[in-house]
C-alpha cells in the first residue's frame, strides 16, 4: 500500500478510452468509480511501484508507505516527461526534496550518479 | 456456455514481460509473415518483473568475461547443479541482447573507452525507469498483436501435443480460446507462496512481482510438463521493510555487510564458507547465524559514504523501488533533525519459485523447447540456469523464437478438443458460479501459513524436516474442497481466484520436490533440517518432477552433465575443498 486519488485533480484522462493509471496498473487494480474518478480495488494489492504515479497527467495520484512500515506519511510524487522522470519526496514536516532521473534516450545522461 | 472468443495464431507468446515482449519483436523481425499474439493479464506497458524499473542489468560479459567463465561463477554459486548448456548459450546473447535494448531507447551510462559502467562482476549501470514502457511499446510496434487483460489459465492440448492456450479476460470474464503452432510460456516465477516478510496492508510490499503467481507454471504442472529444481527456493537478501535489491547499495557504493558490533560479518566470522566471495546463499545464511549467534541485526554499512553519493542511490532507487527511496528520505529527515540516521539493515524475504535468479522452472533442452512437444520456455519460467535476470530473459526468449519459428512455418493448426474446451470453460468460470463461501484473500492467507510453518518460511528461519513437510503435504492435499468454494463477483476477483489455484498447484509440487532432496545443498534455499549435509555423492544431480493426469507427482532424478570444466565447488562443512570436473 498504497496510492491516494486526489479527486479534485483526476479528469480521468478526459475522453480517453482509458485512463492512464487503469491502463498502466501492472495488477490491473485501477478503475472507474461511477463519478469518473480513478480509484484502486485495494492498497492492500498495492506493489508501490509508482507505474500509476508517473503517468497521471494532472499529477492527482501520491504514494504513501504502509504504517507498518513507517508511521507516518511520506509522499511521492512524480511526473514521467519525455527523456526524464522528475520525481518530489515530501518529508514529515512538509519539506520537499526533487529528483530527476534519465528515462530514455542517449548519452550524455545528467544524473547524480 | 457462454460465448468464447476463438483467435489462431502462428506464435503464442503467453506473458508480455521482459521474455514476452523481446520474443514477439524477434518472431516478427525472423519471420514477419507469421501472426504472433502475446496474451497479457495487464497491459504490457508496464506488467510483470519490470513495472518500477530496474537500475542495473545483471547479466552482462565485461571485457575479460566469456560464457565459459561466466558459466564458472554460475557452477560455484549454484554448488554444482547447474545446465552448462543452458548458461552458455544464454551467456553468448546477453551483450547482444543488450545493445539491441539499448537502441529501442534504454539509457545506458559508458565510461570514457564507450564501456557500460560496471557495478559488480556481471553487472551493469542502467537508467531503468522505463525499461518496461520501452519494450513494451517496441513489442507493439513489431506488428504483433497484443492481448492485454488475458489471464492465461491452461494450455490447450491435442494429442500429447500443446497447440494453444486458453484465458480468462479480466474485465469481461470472457473465455478465450486461442490456438497456436507454437507457444512459448514466460509468465514469470511465482511470489506469495509464502508468508510474505510485511503483514497485512503491506503485504504486497515485497521485492519480486506479487503479480507473478506461477500462472506459467501451473499450466505447465497440469499439462505433465517436466518441472526442475522447485526444492532450490531463491530467497532474496534486501533492504529490510523496503525489501528492496541491495545492490545498488552493496554493489554501487561498494557497501559491506556488517553485524551490530561493526563486524564485517562474512570475512571475520565465515571465512570457511568463503568469506566475501561465498555463494549468495550463504551470504544469506550467514546474516541468519549472526542473529542467532547474538550479533544481529546485520547491515550494509553507508557510515563512510558521501552524503551526495548517498542522495545519487535514492535517485537510482526511484527508478527501481520507490518505497526504499521514501524510507531513505525518511532516515534523513531524523537525522537533520538531531536524530540518528538508522544504518541500511539488511534480511531475507519470502522464499520464491524463481529461474531468473534460482534454478526452478521448466525443465528445457537447448532451444528452450519443454518436455511437452509444441511447448518453449524462457526467463523466470524456465529451469536449470539461474543468474540469467532480465537480459538472460532476453537472450533465453530469442533463443526459443528462432527454433518456434522454423517449426510454426512447417506446421498445420491442430483441430481444438470440444471436451477440453467445455471443460476448461467450466473450470475456470466456476467461481463465479454460484456463492461460495471461500475468498481468494482467505485462501491465499492459509496456503501462506501452511507453507511458512511446515515448509520453511521466514518465521522457520527458512528450515524444514520430513516430518513438517508431510503436514504441508496433508494440508495442500485437503485444500481441494476450499479450491472448489472459492467465490467471485468481479472479473479481478475472478483473476485473483486463479492467483491462488495456480499458487497451490506449484506449492504441491514445491513439497514433492523439497521431501526428495534428502541433504542440503544450498542453506536457506533448501534447508533440511534433518539431513543438514551436502551429498555429493548421492545428490549431484537434478530433481525433476512430472504431474500425471490424476494429480499424483512423480519425480525424476537427471544427471549433472558438465561441459569441459573444472570448478572448485564451495568448501563442504569440514572444510574439505571439492573440485567438481566429468
Amino acid at each position: 500500500m498504497g496510492i491516494f486519488v486526489d479527486e479534485n485533480l483526476c479528469n480521468r484522462c478526459g475522453t480517453a478510452d482509458e485512463p492512464m493509471c487503469v491502463r498502466d496498473c501492472p495488477g490491473d487494480l485501477m478503475f472507474i468509480k461511477e463519478n469518473q474518478k480513478a480509484a484502486i480495488v485495494g492498497n492492500r494489492e498495492c506493489w508501490d511501484c509508482a507505474a500509476c504515479v508517473k503517468v497521471c497527467p494532472t499529477q492527482a495520484i501520491h504514494m504513501q508507505l504502509p504504517t507498518s512500515v513507517v508511521v507516518r506519511g511520506v509522499e511521492l510524487r512524480g511526473r514521467a516527461m519525455k527523456h526524464k522522470t522528475v520525481w518530489r519526496i515530501r518529508l514529515r514536516d512538509g519539506d520537499e526534496k526533487g529528483y530527476e532521473t534519465p528515462s530514455t534516450g542517449k548519452p550524455p545522461f545528467t544524473p547524480s550518479l | 456456455m457462454s460465448s468464447v472468443i476463438h483467435r489462431d495464431c502462428d506464435v503464442l507468446i503467453i506473458g508480455g514481460g521482459a521474455a514476452g515482449c523481446v520474443a514477439a519483436v524477434e518472431a516478427k523481425e525472423l519471420a514477419p509473415e507469421l501472426d504472433v499474439v502475446v496474451m497479457e493479464k495487464a497491459h504490457v506497458y508496464r506488467s510483470g518483473c519490470l513495472a518500477a524499473g530496474i537500475s542495473a542489468l545483471n547479466a552482462y560479459l565485461h571485457q575479460g568475461e566469456t560464457p565459459e567463465s561466466f558459466l564458472r561463477y554460475v557452477i560455484r554459486d549454484s554448488v554444482g547443479i547447474v545446465r552448462d548448456d543452458l548458461t552458455l548459450t544464454m551467456a553468448a546473447e546477453l551483450n547482444a541482447q543488450v545493445k539491441r535494448v539499448e537502441s529501442w531507447g534504454l539509457p545506458i551510462p559508458k565510461d570514457e573507452r564507450d564501456r557500460p559502467l560496471k557495478r559488480g562482476r556481471g553487472s551493469i549501470k542502467i537508467f531503468g525507469e522505463r525499461i518496461k514502457p520501452i519494450l513494451g511499446k517496441r513489442a507493439e510496434a513489431s506488428g504483433a498483436t497484443i492481448l492485454n487483460r488475458v489471464n492465461a489459465t491452461a494450455l490447450a492440448v491435442h494429442d500429447g501435443r500443446v497447440i494453444g492456450a486458453y484465458g480468462v479476460g479480466t474485465r469481461d470474464a470472457k473465455l478465450h480460446a486461442v490456438r497456436a503452432k507454437t507457444v512459448l510460456v514466460c509468465t514469470g516465477g511465482a511470489a506469495g507462496l509464502y508468508r510474505p516478510s510485511n503483514p497485512g496492508m503491506a503485504s504486497h510490499r515485497m521485492w519480486y512481482s506479487p503479480f507473478n503467481t506461477g500462472a506459467g507454471l501451473a499450466m505447465g504442472i497440469r499439462a505433465g510438463a517436466e518441472m526442475t529444481s522447485f526444492e532450490f527456493r531463491f530467497i532474496p537478501l534486501r533492504i529490510k521493510d523496503a525489501i528492496a535489491p541491495t545492490g545498488e547499495i552493496a554493489q554501487w557504493l561498494g557497501a559491506q555487510q556488517i553485524n551490530a558490533l561493526g563486524e564485517e560479518y562474512l570475512d571475520k566470522h565465515y571465512a570457511h564458507l568463503g568469506g566475501r566471495s561465498m555463494t549468495t546463499q550463504d551470504r544469506l545464511y550467514a546474516t541468519l547465524l549472526e542473529r542467532r549467534a547474538g550479533r544481529g541485526p546485520c547491515y550494509l554499512d553507508v557510515r563512510n559514504v558521501n552524503p551526495k553519493r548517498l542522495e545519487g542511490t535514492i535517485a537510482a532507487y526511484l527508478s527501481m523501488a520507490p518505497p526504499s527511496a521514501m524510507l531513505m528520505s525518511d532516515e534523513a529527515y531524523y537525522a537533520k533533525h538531531g536524530g540518528v540516521m538508522a544504518p541500511v539493515e539488511i534480511t531475507g524475504g519470502e522464499p520464491l519459485v524463481v529461474g531468473g535468479h534460482g534454478l526452478s522452472g521448466y525443465w528445457i533442452d537447448a532451444a528452450r523447447r519443454a518436455s511437452v512437444p509444441g511447448l518453449w520456455a524462457a526467463g523466470d519460467v524456465a529451469g536449470g540456469s539461474p543468474k540469467k535476470y532480465a537480459s538472460g530473459a532476453w537472450a533465453e526468449a530469442v533463443i526459443a523464437v528462432r527454433a518456434m519459428v522454423e517449426e510454426a512455418r512447417q506446421r498445420e493448426h491442430a483441430p481444438l478438443d470440444a471436451g477440453e474446451l467445455a471443460r476448461e470453460h467450466a473450470r475456470a468460470l466456476k467461481p463465479l458460479e454460484k456463492p461460495g463461501s471461500i475468498s481468494p484473500q482467505d485462501l491465499e492467507e492459509r496456503l501462506q501459513k501452511v507453507l511458512d510453518e511446515y515448509a520453511g518460511g521466514i518465521s522457520r528461519d527458512y528450515g524444514y524436516s520430513e516430518h513438517e513437510l508431510k503436514i504441508a503435504k496433508l494440508h495442500l492435499g485437503r485444500m481441494a474442497d476450499e479450491l472448489a468454494s472459492l467465490a467471485a463477483i468481479t472479473p479481478f476477483e475472478l483473476m485473483q481466484c486463479h492467483d491462488v489455484i495456480d499458487r497451490v498447484t506449484v506449492a504441491k509440487t514445491l513439497v514433492e520436490h523439497m521431501l526428495h532432496r534428502r541433504e542440503t545443498r544450498w542453506h536457506c534455499y533448501q534447508e533440511r533440517l534433518d539431513y543438514p549435509q551436502r551429498d555429493d555423492a548421492r545428490f549431484m544431480l537434478f530433481v525433476n518432477s512430472v504431474q500425471g493426469p490424476d494429480g499424483a507427482i512423480r519425480i525424476v532424478e537427471r544427471p549433472v552433465e558438465r561441459a569441459q570444466l573444472d570448478v572448485e565447488l564451495p568448501p563442504l562443512a569440514d572444510g574439505a575443498v571439492i573440485r567438481h570436473s566429468r
